[in-house]
């Protein structure tokens, strides 16, 4: 089932700085990076201005094969415990990429008795707004 | 003769570091604090992985995780804070105070404001329907996905370790049901008298699967407060002392409060592991010197894990050590909250765990372990932790 927003709830909006808009640029674009260090290529996830195993403050913005595997993944039931925003229930993933890189996200389209952990997924783009793409999950043929 | 009293010429600044002054940084305050840290640590000739310490601005929008993860701090032992803006020697007061006790080596103290361009993280304004925090590093990408709430944070953790360890959530139960059982003791329990049998455990709804209602601690209105003298002036006052024999906290890489996703293991607690390896080698005593435990149950499935990080079994047996009850409970071989816990007696962030440890060794505990002599007290599951071992003598 496709997630659900409730109108009448605020959707909430990444904070976006300096350190982080070139991901969220990307993603506007309907494409996955993740932070590469100029110095000694190590990828990290989230953004962060400094290499934690360099310190080096150059960064780029690598492009994601945009598959991975589920890691982890919780079903918010009661819906106090949830966003009000989202109707209940909803998915929430951490995916581990091929890059091995891991990123908190949602499933696009998925029923709780379908996912489980080491389930191959893919990304795809959810424009939920005008101002607001999310990066999603479904289940990939392998 | 008394020991150290003062601090005098026991620490010293070292490295120093400073950034420009300008009405627009063009920088983020993180960015600010991550290029003058290590510009301190380049002037002191030391790197990142010496650093065990970091003291900040109370206010500081630049919290501990963000900039361990973002310079890659790997083991940290103290934490210190001041607040307002008369801080800063304050700051140095608490990192000399740490260095002096020998609680870390090197400490960073930082202070980073974006005031004139205001490229500020401001704190968290969730009904605005624009989400801006000082915590950017987790909201940013937790937030827009739903995923928020300690309750959703924390099933995601024990999902993987339910996956790793081959454990169905019905084997959560028995934590609750043996906090119930010491708080339904308890006079000034939010549950006097009321204990739980694993049926209700299991009947208990689903909040966030794999977690349901009972696995969770309850919000509760209370106060806790404790008083803390010297060895020596606590012998002339009114109470039998309890001894603070060993004392630690720790963060190691990517230790973040219930969003440790992005390390490698995300099923175990590293922080805990190295708070047990430094209060037990404090304290000068084993494991199986202590008498009564007191972990931090918010959240049922994370005792278990404690068990294992602290030593007492090993990875992916906390389940089946605390499976029945019989080694958790008063009389059994390690009695768990004995006044009941955040599941049993109700939720003061884990200060009745230490109010409890102290009486159980004044011997006024309403679920009394027989000649009580030392207790260990575990505090922060599921991030930075800390911990206790305290003794009647």
């Amino acid at each position: 089932m496709v997630m659900e927003y409730n109108p009448a709830i605020p959707l909430l909006r990444p904070h976006i700085d300096l350190d982080n808009q070139g991901f969220w640029e990307a993603i506007k674009q309907h494409k996955l990076v993740f932070q590469k260090c100029k110095n000694c290529g190590l990828l990290v996830h989230r953004p962060r201005p400094m290499c934690p195993r360099c310190n080096s403050m150059g960064k780029e913005w690598a492009p994601s094969t945009g598959r991975g595997v589920i890691y982890s993944w919780v079903n918010f039931v009661y819906a106090n415990a949830a966003y009000p925003g989202i109707k209940v229930p909803y998915l929430v993933v951490v995916v581990e990429m091929e890059e091995g890189v891991r990123i908190i996200s949602n499933m696009y389209d998925a029923k709780r008795e379908d996912i489980y952990i080491g389930m191959p997924v893919e990304v795809t783009f959810d424009d939920i707004a005008e101002d607001l793409t999310l990066p999603k999950f479904k289940k990939r043929a392998v | 003769m008394s020991v150290m009293r003062n601090i005098k010429k026991k620490a010293a600044i070292v490295g120093i570091g400073i950034s420009n002054f300008s009405r627009d940084s063009r920088r983020t305050e993180l960015y600010l604090a991550c290029q003058t840290i290590k510009a301190a640590l380049d002037d002191a000739g030391l790197t990142p992985d010496d650093i065990d310490g970091l003291v900040k601005q109370t206010d500081d929008a630049c919290e501990e995780h963000a900039i361990t993860s973002s310079m890659g701090m790997g083991n940290l032992t103290y934490f210190g804070e001041s607040r307002w803006n008369g801080a800063p020697s304050a700051m140095v007061m608490r990192a000399a105070m740490g260095v002096a006790a020998g609680v870390a080596n090197y400490i960073v103290v930082y202070r980073s404001v974006n005031g004139s361009s205001k490229r500020r993280m401001i704190p968290s304004m969730r009904t605005s329907g624009q989400m801006s925090t000082s915590d950017m590093l987790q909201w940013t990408f937790n937030a827009p996905f739903g995923h928020m709430s300690e309750a959703g944070r924390a099933a995601m953790v024990v999902r993987r370790y339910m996956y790793e360890f081959g454990v169905d959530g019905d084997q959560f139960g028995w934590v609750p049901v043996v906090c119930r059982e010491h708080g339904a003791k308890n006079t000034n329990s939010m549950y006097y008298r009321k204990p739980i049998t694993m049926n209700d455990y299991h009947k208990s709804e689903m909040v966030v699967d794999p977690l349901r209602r009972l696995d969770y601690y309850e919000e509760a209105d209370a106060a806790a407060a404790l008083v803390i003298a010297t060895a020596e002036r606590a012998k002339d006052l009114k109470q039998k002392p309890a001894y603070i024999l060993g004392a630690a906290q720790s963060m190691v890489t990517e230790t973040e409060e219930l969003n440790s996703y992005y390390r490698k293991n995300m099923s175990t607690l590293p922080e805990m592991t190295q708070v047990g390896k430094k209060i037990f080698s404090m304290a000068g005593v084993s494991r199986k010197d202590i008498d009564c435990i007191q972990l931090d149950d918010c959240y049922g499935p994370f005792v278990p894990m404690q068990f294992e990080a602290l030593g007492f079994c090993n990875q992916g047996e906390g389940v089946h050590f605390c499976s029945g009850g019989d080694n958790i409970r008063l009389g059994g071989l390690l009695p768990l909250n004995t006044s009941g816990g955040s599941l049993g007696e109700g939720h003061i962030h884990s200060m009745n765990h230490v109010i409890e440890a102290v009486r159980q060794i004044r011997g006024t505990s309403t679920a009394q372990v027989k000649d009580a002599r030392l207790l260990l007290v575990a505090s922060g599951a599921g991030g930075p932790a800390s911990g206790l071992i305290l003794g009647g003598e």
